[in-house]
């Protein structure tokens, strides 16, 4: 048997992180509001930088490399373990409710974690991809009066989102549910002296509750079935309590994919993460774009069992995530701020995700999620060098250009050639090109979309077909915005200005050095899970690419289960496709398309002239619809948020200040004017009293005698 | 006989009565509630040839109890007067809300 070493500390590291740099802040935040008050302003760096400024960047990265190594040592070893039942540390009773005398039920929930596969994976994806992003913030805010309270923040996110993955039952996955959305606020408002981003934070905070209702519905369901609530009590008993596709499993599930579809940002519920952008760019990389939207693709996953007993569901998973595919890459087509494609085009690649756990592809769902950790988070953080150094131009001159917006860039090749370099590779990676990351992940949820239309009992064969099409459809969308943002922001002639251009600067090193690793990684990443069919085909160089199927196999103990489930109920998968061709082919299909539209798009984009912010024209016809992101913000405005303030308002200025607060008022004034009234009565002359003794002491005497 | 005596005590005790609630002058009220007082006693004392002797016995309570009542309540007129300079009952409402 596999022993972890020291797990709880890989959680706890971070949280030492938060609370050392939460005092820093907080000293920090001291000092200027003392300044303040003294009448002056505050500069942190006017003598050097202070302790509270300095500490911070070894103390935030450090903890989580602590947290990284640690993840590491239990990775190598569960590599040697051959485990197949998660490992549990249960640490102390957290919520425990004796038997109810009427139903007989209890209710014990421990404050465990749970190691196994599927949580060692999300573990390295959120303490590596993390520690590198650390450091990259390093560079990026090192001048920003926050930066204690920032790596606060960041590290009390790392906290969270391990207590999400590694919690062994819902409500403490609920925990890191929940933390995770907090840090989301904190930092997207992290600038909140800017009140649009302050309620940018505030808008992601609200449209994740309403998910996060559907979150506490389903562990309440899960109880009243079970009994209990941990992975282990459920996951063991589902396939003998729930009838494959019953009603009850079926509005578990749906519960729980409105949870998902609130923290992943799909339709219904994806308008927040375009507003997150507003946040510092490290922390779009980190938690919009790596690791915390990809908790929805987690909860699916990790829930497996449950989602394949629910095959209801598991269309609308596949259906939602393949509708937020399509309906995101159109709107990335025609947006202009740099962050704004980058943030669609997540809400596009999370919709694939979905897609693939929608399939019952829970492998490649957690694969693209994978690789889609490395070169999102590489496109952010490029995106955020380029920001960068736009801003420390634009600023050294004093234009009041928007640094975001990519007609205001252009040519930047030439100045940032780290940049340029790492982030074609993460375009490549995304728009699937052979034989990058992307590729291979993308892939397989669109083959495995399409060997579900085709299998034997598939529920709605013909829907899953749709599905596949669509898939391929905005596989092509991608390829052209991601083309399109490349053109703009890196090739053509330079648009800053030529006194700003000499400005411009490549990154720091703490910045472009985790632009190095991650391009590496999501050049090789996708060799981790090469489909047999794929691996023996041209594609895989006829058996050359190493690993074959490694994350398949390394996940089989966590997903055997709805495997058993899928194979029971929808008998063997197809080998070729609806429109005829197996894998391979289709694979060749779609990587020389999105080969031929990036080229296409650059060729295009190169004869046209792109003209600056400032001067260009407001787009016209349905460029207008999909530059105005197809009015949904407007729509949810319209009957959504001003249907609820309106409720609101009435509820509190005539149900709550008229009835509620008019009844109460009523009775005390009531009180107080028949208080006044019998104060008559008092007028301090005796014989008044003596007169009212007397005509009381006749009126009593009467009733005796009479 | 009885008769005659309870008329008389009652015509004494509705005069005193009258007196408290109409006169004005503290003095006189206070004179009013003495006739009050001596009206029961009168009864009393009228009873108590066909009830028993319980009946006079109960008038030295009274009068004893008034004499305390008479010293106290003179005395309490006297410093009401030297702080008002008056005995009109009507200045007299300082007890009101």
């Amino acid at each position: 048997m596999w022993e972890p070493f020291l797990p709880s500390l890989i959680i706890l590291l971070p949280l030492l992180g938060f609370a050392v740099n939460g005092a820093l802040a907080l000293s920090a935040a001291r000092k200027s509001a003392d300044a303040v008050r003294a009448g002056g302003e505050f500069d942190f760096f006017e003598n050097g930088r202070p302790a509270t400024h300095s500490l911070p960047t070894w103390v935030g990265p450090g903890v989580v490399l602590g947290a990284f190594l640690l993840t590491l040592v239990n990775f190598i070893g569960m590599l040697g373990a051959d485990l197949h039942e998660p490992v549990i540390r249960s640490y102390w009773s957290w919520i425990s409710i004796g038997e109810d005398p009427f139903s007989g039920n209890r209710l014990d929930v421990a404050a465990a974690i749970q190691l196994d596969q599927l949580s060692m994976i999300m573990m390295m994806i959120i303490t590596g991809v993390g520690l590198l992003i650390h450091v990259f913030s390093v560079g990026y805010m090192q001048d920003d009066p926050g930066y204690p309270r920032y790596f606060a923040y960041l590290n009390l996110f790392i906290f969270f989102m391990l207590v999400l993955v590694m919690g062994a039952s819902y409500p403490i996955m609920f925990i890191g549910w929940e933390g995770v959305g907090l840090c989301s606020y904190l930092l997207i408002g992290f600038w909140f002296s800017d009140e649009a981003k302050a309620s940018a934070g505030k808008k992601a905070f609200i449209v994740n509750r309403i998910g996060d209702l559907g979150f506490l519905l389903a562990i309440f369901l899960l109880y009243l079935v079970f009994q209990r609530v941990d992975f282990a009590g459920v996951f063991g008993d589902a396939e003998a309590v729930f009838v494959y596709g019953g009603p009850v499993i079926t509005t578990v599930t749906l519960f729980f994919l409105i949870a998902a579809t609130g923290k992943s940002a799909q339709i219904p519920l994806y308008i927040w993460l375009p507003d997150a952008m507003a946040g510092p760019t490290p922390v779009s990389a980190l938690i919009h774009a790596a690791t915390m939207v990809t908790a929805g693709v987690y909860l699916v996953a990790r829930s497996s069992v449950l989602f394949a007993l629910a095959p209801l569901t598991s269309a609308m998973v596949a259906g939602i995530g393949v509708l937020t595919a399509l309906f995101a890459a159109t709107i990335a087509l025609k947006q202009n701020d740099i962050k704004k494609v980058l943030a669609y085009s997540t809400i596009s690649q999370l919709g694939y995700m979905f897609l693939g756990v929608g399939v019952g592809a829970y492998t490649a769902g957690i694969f693209h999620l994978m690789t889609h950790a490395f070169f999102k988070a590489l496109l952010f953080l490029g995106a955020g060098a380029v920001i960068h150094s736009m801003h420390h131009a634009l600023h050294h001159t004093k234009k009041d250009w928007d640094a975001q917006d990519m007609r205001n860039m252009g040519g930047l090749k030439a100045y940032m050639p780290y940049t340029w370099i790492t982030m074609w590779l993460a375009t490549v990676a995304i728009v699937g090109i052979w034989p990058f990351a992307g590729f291979f992940s993308k892939d397989e949820i669109i083959w495995m979309t399409a060997a579900m239309a085709g299998a034997e009992q598939a529920p709605y064969a013909g829907l899953y077909t749709v599905y596949w099409i669509l898939a391929l459809a905005a596989a092509m969308l991608t390829a052209f915005y991601m083309a399109r943002l490349m053109f703009l922001t890196f090739h053509g002639e330079n648009r800053t200005g030529s006194r700003e251009a000499e400005h411009l600067h490549e990154a720091p090193r703490t910045m472009w050095i985790p632009l190095v690793i991650l391009a590496a990684l999501s050049v090789f990443g996708g060799w981790i899970n090469v489909s047999t069919d794929l691996r023996e085909s041209i594609l895989g160089g006829f058996g050359w690419l190493p690993m074959g199927e490694w994350l398949h196999s390394w996940l089989e103990p966590v997903t055997e289960a709805a495997h058993r489930v899928q194979e029971t109920n929808l008998g063997e998968l197809a080998q070729v496709s609806p429109l005829g061709g197996g894998e391979w082919e289709w694979g060749l299909i779609s990587f020389v398309a999105a080969l031929a539209v990036v080229l296409t798009t650059l060729r295009f984009l190169g004869r046209s002239k792109v003209t600056v912010a400032v001067e260009d024209a407001e787009p016209t016809g349905f460029a207008r619809i999909l530059y105005n992101k197809w009015y949904v913000d407007e729509f949810y405005h319209r009957w959504v948020v001003d249907p609820v303030l309106t409720t609101s308002r009435f509820l509190w200025r005539i149900v709550d200040t008229k009835i509620i607060d008019g009844t109460v008022n009523l009775v005390g004034n009531g009180t107080r004017a028949l208080g006044w009234v019998v104060s008559l009565f008092q007028t301090g002359q005796v014989n008044t009293y003596a007169f009212v003794l007397t005509v009381g002491v006749l009126v009593l005497l009467s009733m005796v005698v009479f | 006989m009885l008769a005659e005596s309870l008329v008389v005590a009652g015509l004494i005790f509705v005069i005193g009565t009258l007196g408290v609630i109409v006169r004005r002058n503290v003095i006189i009220m206070f004179l009013c509630i003495e006739l009050q007082l001596n009206a029961v006693n009168l009864t009393f004392v009228a009873f108590s040839r066909f009830v028993g002797i319980e009946g006079q016995i109960f008038v030295f309570f009274v009068i004893a109890v008034a004499a305390a009542e008479a010293a106290v309540g003179l005395a309490i007129i006297i410093s009401i007067f030297r702080h008002y300079e008056t005995v009109d009952v009507n200045n007299f409402n300082l007890l009101k809300w």
